[in-house]
């Protein structure tokens, strides 16, 4: 193989490795880049671990600022620890618990789900309907990026060649607001999404002061349905008014037909769970 | 080149010159000599290779071994005491919770990493903490009894 192995102590460390050892990768969990090494047989001529790195395996949130701030090195076993992110951001932590298994939980990053950039990246829609972003540190600096902006297309996002993803910044949801995360999926574990939604809404005496509704697996990355959630705000969240945004969605949605599903299937189901998903969220936001 | 590493496996520590690319898996079972760790999928979909790192169940397939350098590693090997087997080993064997074997190490390991977090669970929460860890001789009913039967008999014991 040929291989290098790096273990930086600090970022700027990883970053002047990355630039000097062009076909090196940058490594998380390792969860999803040891499996595309292995089943490229010719893959990175070396690996950059971060895992040496101090301070990115944080999960914590500020109270002033009302930030939650979620490391690199974070694992999806960290987030599901957490008990402000259970309380205040529901659908993330319903998300984790639907990828893999326990052992890659223990060991996968939310940032490495994000890296990746499968469309049906579990943690994706969640990150969306919060707003998140993501900070970038490269050769040149660091940037703030909003999630939304980030994934170009299956795989892709805007991090340039060097780029490493630090962390994510995850605004407060305000109060009377709700989440959830729904999946379509034939088992109830170890499978990707055919189809899947996150919903996050403020509500206030039953009329919808603002939401994000969020599709997964659906297109070339995760989208948010922003028709669907104009036809929300302002109303009371009524069941015809929320079937509506399910059709919304639905249209919004650009799934492929491949052999987890139809196209057809794909976009009746987001109807289905956006519906769904946005009584839960309206539930929740109750509470 | 090769990196000199310690692996600390079922209390005994093994120092190791390993390849960057080899994983926990590789060199648990070639360099070491511990089989009982078994090689499945090679790619973290089926759990066979489960072993306990730090407290944790992880895929030994789906980690470095540089990555296992200086941490605590529990083996299939490691549960046995000197003259017993671990309680849930005797379950599975009393249950008839073995066919193959191939999955078994695995089986018991994610089982017992989950039990010191979770003392007294549900059937259900026993049925999701072994999600990641297939077998395709039992169909689980009786794995999921022989976990449930040492639940049991600890909270019997009052622990």
């Amino acid at each position: 193989m040929g291989f290098e192995y790096f273990e930086p102590k600090g970022v700027e460390e990883a970053i002047a490795i990355l630039a000097e050892h062009g076909a090196a990768k940058p490594m998380a969990g390792g969860t999803d880049l040891l499996v595309s090494i292995r089943m490229e047989e010719v893959g990175p001529r070396g690996i950059v671990s971060l895992s040496k790195i101090p301070g990115l395996s944080n999960v914590d949130y500020d109270p002033d600022r009302g930030l939650l701030r979620i490391g690199a090195m974070a694992t999806y076993s960290d987030v599901l620890a957490s008990r402000v992110v259970h309380e205040k951001y529901a659908a993330l932590p319903e998300a984790c618990l639907l990828v893999g298994s326990v052992q890659i939980r223990n060991v996968g990053t939310i940032v490495g789900n994000i890296c990746h950039a499968s469309p049906s990246a579990d943690t994706a829609g969640p990150l969306l309907a919060f707003d998140a972003q993501v900070r970038v540190v490269g050769p040149r600096g660091e940037r703030v990026v909003p999630l939304e902006e980030f994934f170009l297309g299956p795989g892709q996002t805007i991090l340039e060649k060097n780029e490493i993803v630090t962390e994510l910044l995850i605004p407060a949801p305000e109060r009377g607001s709700g989440s959830a995360y729904l999946k379509l999926s034939p088992r109830r574990a170890m499978d990707l999404a055919i189809a899947s939604v996150a919903v996050k809404l403020t509500s206030e005496n039953g009329i919808c002061r603002d939401c994000r509704i969020a599709l997964g697996a659906v297109g070339p990355k995760p989208l948010r349905a922003t028709g669907a959630e104009d036809l929300l705000k302002g109303e009371k969240l009524r069941e015809e008014t929320i079937q509506r945004a399910g059709v919304a969605a639905a249209g919004e949605s650009q799934p492929i037909s491949d052999l987890r599903g139809s196209a057809e299937y794909r976009r009746d189901m987001i109807g289905v769970l956006v519906e769904r998903a946005t009584v839960l969220a309206r539930e929740r936001a109750r509470d | 080149m090769k990196l000199n590493i310690e692996l600390r496996v079922n209390g005994e520590t093994y120092p190791v010159a390993v390849e960057p690319y080899w994983t926990l898996l590789d060199v648990l079972r070639r360099e070491i000599g511990l089989t009982g760790t078994k090689r499945g999928c090679d790619g973290g979909d089926c759990g066979a290779c489960t072993v306990i790192v730090d407290g944790k169940a992880v895929d030994s397939c789906l980690v470095l071994a540089v990555w296992a350098n200086g941490k605590a590693i529990t083996t299939i090997e490691g549960l046995a005491g000197d003259h017993r087997l671990h309680p849930l080993q005797e379950a599975f064997i009393e249950q008839g919770a073995i066919q193959c074997g191939y999955c078994t190490p695995g089986m018991i390991l994610a089982a017992k990493a989950f039990l010191d977090g979770n003392p007294n669970p549900t059937e259900e929460e026993v049925r999701r903490a072994i999600a990641g860890n297939l077998c395709r001789c039992t169909g689980y009913v009786k794995i999921v009894q022989a976990i449930m039967s040492v639940v049991e008999t600890a909270a019997r014991k009052g622990n």
